[in-house]
């Protein structure tokens, strides 16, 4: 059974929305099943589908993929967007987690008190600013290519790109003091499948509301 | 130049350790540069030997490699612990990746305060006992190899097994529901690069002691 690859999450962002973001721009189609109450949830885990008892799932090659890195690095390898030897994976590798990092701060904003969530946005302006998109600026002035690593499209790319529109959503003049990373992500947006993902009635997710996150924490119980 | 890789760390099991484990794992011999104070730290973000202005860092191969998964990955692959094909790397990226779930439970441990720990021990064995470990002897139990991943040393194992040693030094029967996986420590503990390691004065780090707490926190804050 060829068939698409099937995600299992809510209909938020959360950890699933880099998987959407790597599909789309691998031009892969994929199907979602939106857990929309625990009992969802519940069914997935009595199921034996959840190999941890938890989301993201994907359905994918005859596998019930868990673990949003593995769940990447397994698209990314399959359809060339992890470089092409050792070396070109570690450094794709290391830009990811960097912006996994900082996306990681940005996800929890939602589920923390008011007064946390302040310092948080003050954190992650710093550290966006300061530690990360400074690393992404010297490599694109460094070699002076339109992708990170190898001179072609990958993981990292894609990631990055993601990376700078949600900083972005929390402070539209964060790429400021950034000009090569404005124009990556002019070049990036207007490659053709992540053009496709930008615009309305894609599958990409809005930032969540107040009513989703309370339907979230009911659901995994946070 | 010795050509060895060489770890940048502080002396304790860290984030570090897993690299440890891993190198010794594929017989590598390494080099350690361990943080002792705050300027030591200081020094490597001045020359700009840091990335992401953090540790672990590790060089390796003429590259200054940063962020603990994207180290393994490269070890794994360069050492053949990656599995042979993509869906052999999904299923150790997958079993690797839920036992570093685990691992963040138990790295902390010792960090707590003491009115915590009881609490965070209970946590830490839940956690243990009915999400992770139950897989891992399920595996075992299903292709009756004595891999985890195509009957062949992984990365993976490597995980499995310096978890469950962890989990023993903080409740010696972690292991007791799990027969599989009690011969799984014994065979993997038999292996002879995992056998050295396992010796005194290897390179593998002890608990960090309670003393020692403050001087590692100091480093980093």
């Amino acid at each position: 059974m060829a068939g698409k690859p099937k995600l299992h999450y809510t209909r938020g962002r959360g950890k699933m929305e880099s998987i959407r973001w790597l599909l789309a721009a691998a031009g892969v189609e994929f199907e979602e099943e939106f857990i929309e109450k625990k009992e969802d949830l519940e069914k997935l885990r009595n199921d034996g589908s959840l190999l941890f008892q938890q989301v993201p799932m994907v359905e994918i090659d005859g596998m019930k993929m868990v673990q949003t890195r593995a769940i990447l690095c397994y698209i990314a390898g399959k359809y060339n967007l992890y470089g092409k030897d050792l070396k070109e994976r570690a450094w794709i590798d290391m830009y990811v987690e960097g912006t996994t990092d900082l996306m990681g701060m940005i996800m929890a904003l939602p589920f923390q008190a008011a007064d946390v969530k302040e310092k948080n946005i003050a954190l992650i302006t710093e550290r966006a600013t300061t530690r990360y998109f400074p690393v992404y600026e010297k490599a694109l002035k460094d070699h002076g290519q339109d992708y990170l690593v190898g001179n072609k499209l990958s993981w990292a790319d894609i990631h990055l790109l993601e990376a700078i529109l949600m900083t972005e959503e929390l402070k539209s003049d964060i790429l400021s003091a950034f000009p090569l990373l404005q124009a990556f992500k002019g070049r990036m947006s207007n490659v053709p499948t992540i053009k496709k993902f930008l615009q309305p009635g894609s599958q990409r997710k809005p930032p969540s509301d107040e009513k989703s996150i309370a339907n979230v924490r009911k659901i995994f119980n946070i | 130049m010795s050509g060895k890789p060489v770890l940048h760390y502080p002396n304790t099991r860290g984030r570090m350790e897993s690299v440890r484990w891993l190198l010794a794992a594929a017989g590598v011999e390494f080099e350690e540069r361990f943080l002792e104070k705050k300027e030591d730290l200081q020094k490597l973000k001045s020359d700009g030997s840091l990335l992401f202005q953090q540790v672990p860092m590790v060089e390796i191969d003429g590259m200054k490699l940063v962020q603990t998964r994207a180290i393994l990955n490269y070890i794994a692959g360069k050492y053949n612990l990656y599995g042979k094909d993509l869906k052999e790397r999904a299923l150790i990226d997958m079993y690797v990746e839920g036992l570093a779930d685990l691992f963040e439970l138990i790295m902390y441990h010792e960090f707590k305060p003491a009115n915590e720990k009881e609490k965070d021990l209970a946590n830490i064995m839940d956690k243990a006992t009915n999400r992770y470990l139950p897989v891992f002897e399920k595996v075992l139990k299903d292709h009756g190899h004595d891999f985890l991943v195509g009957n062949k040393l992984s990365k993976a194992d490597v995980s499995l097994l310096e978890n469950i040693l962890w989990l023993e030094e903080l409740k010696p029967d972690a292991l007791a529901k799990f027969p599989l996986l009690q011969s799984f420590k014994a065979r993997m503990s038999n292996i002879p690069n995992i056998k050295k390691f396992l010796q005194p004065g290897s390179a593998k780090k002890p608990l960090i002691q309670e003393k020692d707490i403050p001087n590692v926190i100091a480093i980093f804050h």
